[in-house]
């Protein structure tokens, strides 16, 4: 006779557990393929999409390439000028729209990833530290308070401004001003990550293992790296996904006020911006970046929430 | 209460004072040159003459206690003048414009009302929304109304009031023709035709701006709900025999309310931030647009005026939030 025990399930690290939790959220799931579909666009596209975004043609090619309507257009108006080779049209210097698309999903993705690393790093960093401290609490504190009652859209246009030029001569137009915004908007948004990573080291401070850990002598600089950091993880990666959103969101606001990324240097904020003007005749050119951040953001949005959800323990394994 | 109250307006003065040298030093630093306009021919004395006139012939430490000297006791002196008729601030030197030479807080005062209708109706409107909608909701966990309506607040979080302010543009402007796509500021209500006239151009930035706030505030609702729905105090209504309608709405209501008014509160000053962009999208020409164009041109003390202005809403309402969590919650007690 075989034997009937318990039959023993392969052993599954925590990760498979939350992996199985976050694909029970449907919402979840669809924003985590819409965000991958539109990262691999932006960033394979170009690959596939031979077109130069910065390409401006000149002379004739110029009247008869500028001005292009999108393919679909023929659908309702059979006179548009449109041509399959410039399937979302082209803007009012015949710039191809798509590949333009493309060239500004990749700085308004990477302004947004960028960020979000500089205020997770600046907010766990203050967070963990005032948390395990207690001398430092009180001033870390105060600092978060003082940065959450400043007025931040404000002091971010007037800080752009500010340091737009040196920063500029040393690093070249684009380089500049990408290392200014992502400073900027990480500057400003490690806030909350600190308040709810200092919260859960208060708490993981009290547990046995912190002290057992600490009774057979480990330092605080090992303490931090080995036992906090690692059981933190699960808040730092929901402000994670929340801060790209807050990022991208951030970014094409201050494009869209004219005060990021210069005019030929196209993010979805510039782009929607600069066709603003001709929103009447030609609304694609501000219906697609538009469109593009707002999904964007979205899928952040809902990778976050079913990340809170997979990631809290209480909710996990029902 | 009293105690903490008044330790906190006091702790309310250093943070403040703090805030504006931090904005004075950001400022100061400003690379713009307010006599760059001039014409090359103005020999170099007359331009040194202008710069004292604005000014900035001081170094920076004494222009800031001049700025708080002006802004804390000759623009209060100026109100109460305004207010009652009294004659405090006569001849003192206000807080002037570098734009249009005139005193900043008049133009603050020009433009106020303009935000104060749009943003205070987008807000009021927003939770007159999002309460019914918080409150549905949560009591139909995971039905369709619920579904949808998370749908809806995740839209609202993630749709930026650039594009979804253009967007209502494109439909109810360009094509339906229902409202004008810019507000005009210089109409005035006087009859029941330009009433008509003024909410008609309204609606659209009231539209985005309370899609934004109705997403926030609802989704506090409904979590603030479902925390409540669950509690003993709950079961005991119901054991009691109370009508379903009297569990919820006056029961668990009442309790969840607690922390939705203080984000009812702490968003208000944020709205004035929020509502920069808004205004800039419908030119409506508030205190967001007069920011934006100050920054444009290196009006440094509006600038310093408005951003001061906006943290010490940013304070106050932090401190009106907190006392009211401790108002209407008996278990907090901050003494």
């Amino acid at each position: 006779m075989t034997d009937n025990g318990p039959t023993i399930r392969p052993p599954r690290s925590q990760w498979w557990d939350v992996w199985d939790q976050f694909k029970k959220h449907r919402g979840a799931l669809i924003g985590a393929l819409v965000f991958l579909l539109i990262f691999s666009a932006v960033f394979l596209g170009p690959l596939i999409y031979a077109q130069d975004a910065k390409f401006v043609p000149t002379g004739r090619d110029f009247i008869r390439l500028k001005d292009m309507r999108p393919i679909y257009t023929v659908l309702w108006d059979s006179g548009a000028k449109v041509d399959w080779a410039h399937p979302l049209g082209t803007d009012n210097i015949g710039r191809d729209t798509m590949a333009r698309l493309m060239l500004g999903g990749q700085v308004s993705l990477s302004v947004g990833l960028a960020a979000m690393l500089l205020s997770l790093i600046l907010g766990t960093a203050i967070g963990v530290l005032a948390g395990f401290f207690k001398a430092l609490d009180g001033p870390l504190m105060r600092l978060t308070d003082l940065f959450l009652a400043l007025p931040l859209l404000p002091l971010l246009l007037v800080a752009v401004l500010l340091f737009q030029e040196p920063l500029k001569s040393t690093f070249g137009v684009e380089g500049g001003i990408f290392i200014l915004v992502v400073s900027l908007v990480g500057i400003t948004s490690w806030m909350q990550t600190a308040r709810i990573v200092r919260g859960d080291v208060l708490a993981l401070k009290e547990r046995e293992f912190v002290l057992a850990a600490r009774s057979i002598g480990t330092p605080s600089k090992r303490m931090i790296i080995r036992h906090i950091l690692p059981n933190v993880m699960s808040p730092i990666m929901v402000s994670a996904t929340l801060g790209i959103a807050t990022a991208i969101i951030t970014e094409s606001a201050l494009s869209f006020l004219g005060f990021g990324f210069p005019p030929d240097f196209p993010t979805w904020g510039r782009l929607l911006n600069d066709s603003v003007n001709r929103l009447v005749s030609y609304p694609e050119r501000v219906i697609w970046p538009g469109v593009l951040i707002s999904l964007t953001v979205l899928s952040v949005n809902y990778i976050g929430d079913g990340l809170r959800d997979a990631l809290d323990p209480r909710i996990r394994g029902r | 209460m009293l105690n903490y109250t008044i330790r906190r307006l006091v702790l309310a003065v250093p943070t403040l004072l703090f805030i504006s040298l931090v904005i004075f030093m950001l400022l100061e630093l400003a690379p713009g040159d307010p006599m760059a306009q001039v014409p090359l021919t103005v020999p170099p004395e007359v331009k040194e003459k202008m710069r004292e006139a604005l000014g900035l012939g001081q170094p920076a430490h004494i222009r800031f206690f001049k700025w708080i000297y002006q802004f804390f006791v000759i623009e209060p002196q100026v109100l109460c003048d305004a207010l009652f008729g009294t004659h405090f601030a006569e001849g003192e030197l206000r807080v002037i414009s570098w734009q249009t030479r005139s005193p900043v807080m008049d133009i603050v005062v020009q433009r106020l009302p303009q935000t104060l209708w749009v943003v205070g109706v987008a807000y009021l409107v927003a939770v007159l929304i999002a309460l019914p909608i918080g409150v549905y909701s949560a009591y139909r966990q995971y039905s369709f109304f619920d579904q949808a309506g998370t749908f809806i607040t995740m839209i609202g979080f993630s749709v930026p009031p650039f594009f979804s302010g253009v967007l209502v543009i494109v439909i109810f402007s360009v094509q339906l023709g229902w409202f004008p796509s810019i507000y005009d500021t210089t109409h005035k209500v006087t009859d029941w035709e330009s009433f008509m006239v003024q909410l008609k151009q309204m609606v659209m930035p009231v539209m985005v701006l309370a899609l934004q706030i109705t997403s926030q505030i609802s989704r506090f609702m409904r979590a603030s709900m479902l925390d409540n729905l669950n509690q003993d105090y709950v079961r005991t209504a119901r054991a009691k025999g109370l009508t379903e309608r009297v569990v919820v709405l006056v029961h668990v209501l009442r309790n969840s309310m607690i922390p939705v008014v203080t984000v009812i509160a702490l968003g208000i000053p944020q709205i004035f931030g929020g509502a920069i962009i808004t205004e800039q999208v419908f030119k409506v020409n508030g205190i967001g647009q007069l920011l934006i164009t100050a920054i444009q041109a290196n009006d440094l003390p509006m600038v310093q005026t408005l951003t001061f202005i906006f943290a010490v809403l940013i304070v106050l309402f932090n401190l009106i939030a907190d006392l009211l969590y401790g108002f209407l919650d008996p278990r907090i007690r901050y003494d």
